[in-house]
């Protein structure tokens, strides 16, 4: 099972480490999430925990980015590409 | 400069859920001042604070933001308001940043923005009982240093740290004084800078920073059971019920001893003068029509007391997160055109809180005062009704718009679930004191002319000589009531409800007003007796809901426009706006009036 994927296919009480913010198809629009999520704290090596998801097709998310929550759309975590830790990761922590 | 010939200037600046209004209610207390930014439908509150030197100084509380490169009108003008380039405003001569303590991973990336603005600033470390709480520890002389800004810590609801951040203000102030301003250095960062800058700000906060011993575990708990996607939502409901029962069950004593204070004071009022022109304008038209509205002010207390609670406690956002994908999201708009004109098309319909008075208002003088199911109050059904109306039409147009007009992105959604925090009980109160001005305020400077004007019109020209029916039946707003009314007859709407839509095009409330004045001009005794009895007696329930549905849909009234026409810069989409709207409205009053008229709503003081 392949470890790194997008924050979009990520499942509840996955944890991990952001590696990528953006990298679309660089138009405007791509490059106006990618700031954003930026300036919400999304950044390369930020630690995640996707902890809560919505009832229509498990959107929004909401996440531990660091030692804050935030909720974005599956959406919008599409921009977003993380490592997901190792089965023996959470014992380690 | 100097200081001495204008107050200095000092904008609040800070993340969202920084306690940024607690500091603003703690440094000015009640000496504060609300108003709207020109042009802009975005709140501009200022109040006055006196320096240790004893000069006096202007606070500006600024909508929160994360970053300088602002993506909503609120944002925008945060921006343009720190950049000093917005139109009619003086620059600010210092900023104060306002941190959350406990929370401080991306305000130091905002304060290193900040900086390269060039103004003086201070940077307020906000809750920092709650950081103490916490075991956090945080090395002031090291953050100083690295920031290059002096730092207060503060507790603003217990006004802690203040006299500190006013001192740190003035000396600030008083050193910036002959250095040259260095505004406009600011640009618009990239993502490399943003980057460049968040490495920065984690450095600083590992360096001066040290983890909680003992971390905020409360706000995960209780968030299991409130972000739930069925028992989140189920408990979501259960507020958005009790709410609104709430509003039209316990403000009922209230408002009945309002509605007999303005009875008693029509009486007394048309007992000191002669009958005449002037009674007539004072008692019909002042004290019956702005008295209609005056009196739902217990109501928008505890509403507001409710959204205010919910907001401080930090369960708004929480909020927003269950009802995102149901709603469809209209929450904010991103660097497209096409999204911009599709929220500016759909959010009037959205039945956001700045509404829901409106709606309160309305309900409580069309629709009786009922218990259904032996518990329910109707009024209560009917506004919750009425907000899942607005939610489904709005979904519905945004659909619509997206597959017939164009196919744009879906601006995203992204945002903070900020920690759960007890509502200080003062600023709980200081606040609704706020909005209950900001309503008699209203009441005041829009309601009472305009009452005039209706006034006026529903009184002059006299009836002809040999006239057999009422006098306002002649009148000029008899007139125009009578010419249209037979567009609105299918729809369920009398002339005096045609007369009300025109001013009630300035606010929905005035509408309501209108009523007032024109039944009061109509029939002296409905002047005493208060607009909800007169219209039980005058309306069916098919009439009353029909009004409602009309108000769903309607436009808004003309700020709302002028608005659109400013953000859309095309007199066409504020046109297709007004059609569209006008159209719908019609529509729904429509269908309404039918349906109810079928299911036996048309009988009159039912």
């Amino acid at each position: 099972m392949p470890n790194i994927i997008p924050l979009s296919e990520a499942r509840i009480g996955d944890r991990g480490i952001i590696t990528r913010v953006g990298g679309g198809s660089g138009d405007a629009h791509d490059a106006e999430l990618e700031r954003r999520l930026l300036e919400l704290g999304f950044v390369e090596g930020a630690r995640i925990h996707l902890i809560h998801q919505g009832i229509v097709r498990r959107d929004p998310i909401a996440l531990r980015v660091d030692d804050m929550t935030v909720a974005l759309r599956r959406r919008e975590a599409a921009s977003l590409t993380v490592q997901l830790d190792g089965p023996f990761a959470e014992a380690a922590e | 400069m100097d200081i001495a010939v204008r107050p200095a200037r000092v904008a609040l600046v800070g993340n969202p859920n920084s306690g940024k209004t607690a500091l603003f209610n703690a440094l000015t207390g009640a000496h504060q001042k609300v108003a709207n930014y020109a042009g802009v439908t975005v709140e501009r509150k200022e109040g006055l604070v006196r320096v240790p030197s004893g000069q006096t100084v202007l606070v500006l509380d600024l909508p929160g933001t994360y970053s300088l490169r602002a993506r909503s009108p609120d944002e925008a003008v945060t921006r343009d308001a720190v950049l000093g380039r917005l139109a009619g405003e003086t620059p600010p001569d210092v900023l104060v940043c306002v941190a959350d303590a406990t929370n401080l991973r991306l305000v130091l990336r905002l304060v290193l923005e900040l900086k390269s603005v060039g103004r003086p600033m201070v940077l307020a470390l906000n809750m920092y009982d709650i950081a103490q709480r916490q075991g956090l520890r945080i090395d002031l002389d090291r953050l100083r240093t690295e920031l290059g800004v002096p730092i207060v810590t503060t507790v603003a609801t217990r006004k802690r740290g203040i006299a500190d951040l006013l001192a740190e203000v003035e000396t600030v102030s008083m050193a910036a004084a002959d250095l040259p301003q260095g505004a406009g250095a600011w640009q618009e960062p990239d993502a490399t800078e943003i980057r460049a800058a968040h490495r920065d700000a984690e450095r600083i906060m590992r360096a001066c920073v040290r983890a909680p011993e003992r971390p905020d575990t409360l706000t995960g708990k209780i968030d299991t059971v409130l972000l739930h996607p069925v028992a989140g939502l189920l408990i979501l409901l259960g507020l958005l019920f009790v709410m609104f029962q709430a509003v039209f069950a316990w403000a009922a004593p209230a408002m009945d001893g309002i509605e007999a204070g303005f009875a008693l004071f029509g009486r007394l009022v048309s007992g000191f003068m002669a009958d005449g022109l002037i009674e007539s304008l004072v008692v019909d038209g002042v004290i019956a029509g702005v008295g209609s509205v005056i009196i739902f002010l217990p109501q928008i207390v505890i509403l507001f007391a409710f959204i205010i609670l919910l907001e401080d406690f930090g369960y708004m956002a929480r909020a927003a997160f269950l009802m995102d994908r149901i709603m469809g999201g209209a929450a904010r708009t991103i660097d497209s055109r096409q999204d911009r004109l599709t929220t500016i098309m759909v959010a009037p319909l959205m039945t956001c809180s700045a509404r829901i008075p409106v709606y309160t208002l309305i309900i409580a003088a069309f629709i009786p005062n009922e218990t259904v199911w032996g518990f329910a109050s109707l009024q209560g059904l009917v506004m919750f009704g009425l907000y899942a109306a607005g939610i489904v039409s709005a979904l519905l147009v945004s659909f619509v718009v997206r597959r017939v007009f164009w196919r744009g992105q879906v601006e995203p959604f992204m945002m903070e679930l900020p920690a759960y925090k007890l509502p200080d009980a003062k600023s709980v109160l200081m606040n609704l004191w706020l909005r209950a001005k900001i309503f008699l305020t209203r009441a005041g400077k829009i309601i009472l002319p305009l009452m005039v004007l209706v006034w006026v019109a529903s009184t002059f020209p006299y009836p002809p000589a040999g006239a057999t029916g009422q006098p306002i039946e002649y009148s000029l707003a008899g007139m125009i009531g009578r010419a249209l009314e037979p567009v609105f007859a299918p729809i369920g709407f009398n002339w005096q409800m045609v007369i009300a839509l025109i001013p009630g095009m300035a606010a929905r409330e005035v509408a309501v007003a209108a009523l007032g004045t024109v039944y009061a001009v109509a029939d002296a005794d409905a002047a005493m007796s208060g607009l909800a009895t007169v219209l039980s007696a005058q309306w069916s329930l098919a009439t009353g809901l029909a009004f409602l549905a009309w108000y769903v849909f309607a436009p808004q009234c003309v700020p709302t426009l002028a608005v659109v026409k400013r953000e859309t810069n095309s007199w066409k989409w504020m046109t297709i706006m007004i059609v569209y709207m006008f159209g719908l409205a019609y529509l729904g009053a429509f269908v309404t009036y039918r349906v109810a008229l079928a299911l036996g709503g048309g009988s009159i003081g039912g």
